[in-house]
């Protein structure tokens, strides 16, 4: 086993770029994926069957589908539609999107939870539609989802690295880069891989912790 | 017929002119193939209280789950304070009522549940500031000085700033016969509020009850088992049995001489 | 759609053949590594619960993609190991697929009731007899869905040997997209193409899970369509593997 030390300190000031990269690509697709999510749950309890249908549709085939093919897709056909984005948008819409549907039947799961004593007090009071879902419902219903919704972005940390495959440098890509500069393969990689458990295995302590503490 | 909206001393401030406030006009309702109101006729007028008694299954709930709106009728009609609450006039034909008529004709109706149905993410004060200032547009400090009035009512001055669930069940459903007067409803319906109570808890809401029914002149509408609460309160009494009224008068005729056997039946069976 | 010739299509359905043998070799293998770590961390001796808990972390922790990384390039110059492309993607996939089905392995047999194993103890069976006899055939049942979540995944997963250059789906699509420069025909059928694979693996799984239902005298609930394996909570069993599996996100 050929271990350069001198190759681990020549890649680091480039990791570090790379982890901000992951961070910042995690973080934005996490807000989407929260946001959409949220968007996607709430339509699939429309009264209308023309909003639930095709938001199921869509939701189901976007969740059983690879997100790999799916960042191609963006990245190759939205510039074909006259849409061109950056690599980091482009990436960070697709891992929110893919996301958006995980996290939509983890916000349905919670506002199923909701006893239908809630919604029937809010009808007897008259409140607006509005005011139902953002007072009521959902202050009680994302209470208990907050550890699923985080492990669900734990899940996305682990799938960023899919992105460079779209030209974002974050942590792979800037190992794979170091490596056609250098040559040196196995110390960006081996870091990488490593910088993943040690982020990814105390955030799920934590949400472990969480849990116990938010779900009654 | 308007809901008062300004802020008045008295808690309820109902139009109490005896004149007809409710009607059910040939109401059917079913759930699966099972019939619970049949073809159901009555009326309510404006200040009496009513109370619903019956065996159960007999459509007792589903009369006041009609007129709040969180079920819809599968034939006739209903019509609270003339207006129609499920239907629409349109150039002199019925047609179901949008969203936005339902909402205008339910705001003079309140309820409170057999479960009670806080919003537990609220403090008790939020729970009764809630409907009025998002609903009726009032102020905070309105609200707050009116759900104050109110939890003076009930006795929970003092509890204004716990959570639901720091409560017991007796104060719980006290909040929620706050809540429901804080939107000075004509109509106060009322679906069992003591069934999932301990024994000892009944009695203090049942007092706040009487003391509201003797004290305003608000419109309830009552489902109850609590036969001497009834008799207490009641100006009328309606037998329910499979989803039709078989009898009706006031509480003393019904509890001492009813004229049906069911009826009599029914009274043995729980007095 | 005119402009993907025979040739091309052919490309596409090798691409399919490839998918489907790696998505069943991965599976072999995570199932093999499921059941090995998943029981191997309910075992009673402390060590071997740490060394298989150790697995589960650092498997569960890194990324799919980084540990596929690794074993075609770090594996061959650090070690001197070079594996054929297409079973280096199966190590990789039924690496990191196995440590999430060890949780769903863990929390069946977990949720066993111990007065089974009690049974099982006063019969005198051997652990490996109570095990194999008493606690797995009850327990399997309610790994059956959380499986079929997995394989689902390990499908979507597939996709990435194609950055290897295994000549996957996804790899074909990329053929076809440099030889007719038109990406949004080629990506929307093999989006399609992922979704058919996926229906059908559910629906075979619905058979498992029906036969082992019967297997211990439960009737099969009803569910209809790919979406019913999304409800009762199971949809998180993936990602919350960290936590306990069939559990919903809020009961």
């Amino acid at each position: 086993m050929k271990w350069d030390w001198n190759a681990v300190s020549d890649f680091m000031p480039m990791f570090w770029h790379g982890l901000l990269v992951t961070l910042e690509a995690l973080a934005l697709g996490a807000v989407l994926a929260f946001v959409l999510g949220l968007v996607w749950a709430m339509m699939q309890r429309s009264e209308h069957a023309a909003v639930r249908w095709p938001v199921m549709a869509v939701t189901e085939f976007v969740r059983n589908t690879p997100l790999l093919v799916q960042l191609f897709f963006l990245f190759y056909v939205l510039p074909e539609w006259g849409l061109t984005l950056s690599a980091l948008t482009t990436g960070v819409i697709g891992l929110g999107l893919h996301y958006s549907t995980y996290t939509a039947e983890v916000y349905r799961a919670g506002i199923d939870g909701v006893p239908v004593g809630q919604w029937e007090a809010a009808t007897a009071l008259s409140l607006p539609r509005a005011r139902t879902w953002f007072a009521v419902i959902l202050p009680q219903a994302i209470r208990r989802v907050v550890p699923a919704l985080g492990n669900y972005v734990v899940a996305m940390l682990k799938d960023t690295p899919m992105i460079f495959v779209i030209g974002v440098l974050e942590m792979l890509g800037e190992a794979r880069q170091y490596s056609a500069q250098t040559f040196h393969t196995v110390e960006p990689i081996t870091i990488v891989g490593i910088a993943f458990i040690v982020i990814s295995y105390p955030a799920s302590l934590l949400l472990r912790v969480l849990e116990r503490r938010l779900v009654r | 017929m308007s809901a008062d909206s300004s802020p008045s001393k008295e808690t309820v401030n109902p139009a109490v002119d005896g004149s007809e406030l409710i009607r059910f006009d040939k109401v059917t309702k079913r759930f699966g193939g099972n019939t619970v109101l049949d073809s159901l006729d009555f009326t309510v007028s404006s200040g009496k209280h009513v109370t619903l008694i019956g065996p159960s299954g007999s459509g007792k709930t589903t009369i006041l789950r009609l007129l709040m709106t969180l079920i819809k009728p599968d034939e006739g009609t209903i019509k609270v304070g003339g207006e129609y609450l499920t239907h629409e006039d349109r150039g002199g034909s019925l047609v179901p009522a949008g969203e936005k008529h339902v909402r205008e004709v339910r705001k003079h109706i309140g309820m409170v549940f057999q479960q009670f149905n806080l919003f537990p993410n609220m403090k008790v004060m939020r729970n009764i500031t809630e409907a009025p200032m998002h609903v009726l547009g009032l102020s905070r400090d309105e609200a707050e000085e009116r759900a104050r009035e109110l939890l003076d009512l009930v006795d929970l001055t003092e509890h204004a700033d716990k959570y639901p669930t720091q409560l017991s069940g007796g104060q719980q459903q006290r909040v929620a016969i706050a809540r429901a007067l804080a939107m000075r409803p004509q109509v106060l319906l009322l679906d069992e509020v003591t069934s999932a109570l301990d024994p000892e808890l009944v009695a203090g809401v049942l007092d706040v009850l009487r003391d509201i029914a003797h004290s305003t002149d608000i419109t309830m509408l009552c489902v109850t088992h609590e036969m001497n609460f009834a008799r207490d309160i009641s100006d009328d009494v309606l037998m329910f049995d499979a989803g039709r009224v078989i009898e009706s008068g006031s509480p003393e005729k019904i509890f001492s001489e009813p004229d049906h056997e069911r009826t009599r039946q029914f009274l043995s069976a729980v007095l | 759609m005119s402009e993907i010739s025979w040739g091309l299509w052919k490309l596409l359905l090798n691409g399919i053949w490839i998918t489907v043998q790696l998505t069943v070799y991965s599976a072999a293998l995570a199932a093999v590594v499921a059941f090995a770590i998943g029981l191997a961390r309910t075992h009673r001796l402390w060590i071997v619960r740490f060394v298989s808990g150790a697995y589960f972390e650092i498997f569960r922790g890194t990324s799919a993609l980084i540990l596929m990384f690794w074993i075609f390039f770090v594996l061959p110059i650090g070690f001197g190991w070079q594996l054929v492309p297409m079973w280096a993607a199966v190590l990789a996939l039924g690496l990191s697929y196995g440590a999430y089905g060890s949780e769903i392995v863990r929390g069946a047999v977990k949720a066993v009731a111990p007065a089974q194993r009690e049974a099982g103890i006063a019969l005198s069976f051997s652990p490996a007899q109570q095990l194999r006899k008493i606690i797995l055939p009850q327990a399997w049942p309610g790994m059956v869905p959380p499986f079929n979540n997995l394989l689902i995944e390990m499908l979507k997963g597939s996709a990435l040997v194609s950055i290897m250059g295994v000549g996957d789906i996804t790899f074909g699509a990329s053929l076809v997209r440099n030889a007719t420069g038109q990406s949004a025909p080629v990506y929307t059928i093999i989006l399609v193409m992922y979704f058919v694979l996926a229906f059908v693996l559910t629906r075979g799984m619905r058979v498992v899970e029906r036969h082992a239902k019967a297997g211990v005298g439960q009737a099969p609930q009803k569910r209809e369509g790919l979406r019913a394996r999304m409800n009762g909570g199971q949809v998180n069993d993936f990602a919350r593997s960290g936590a306990t599996p069939g559990g919903g996100a809020a009961q």
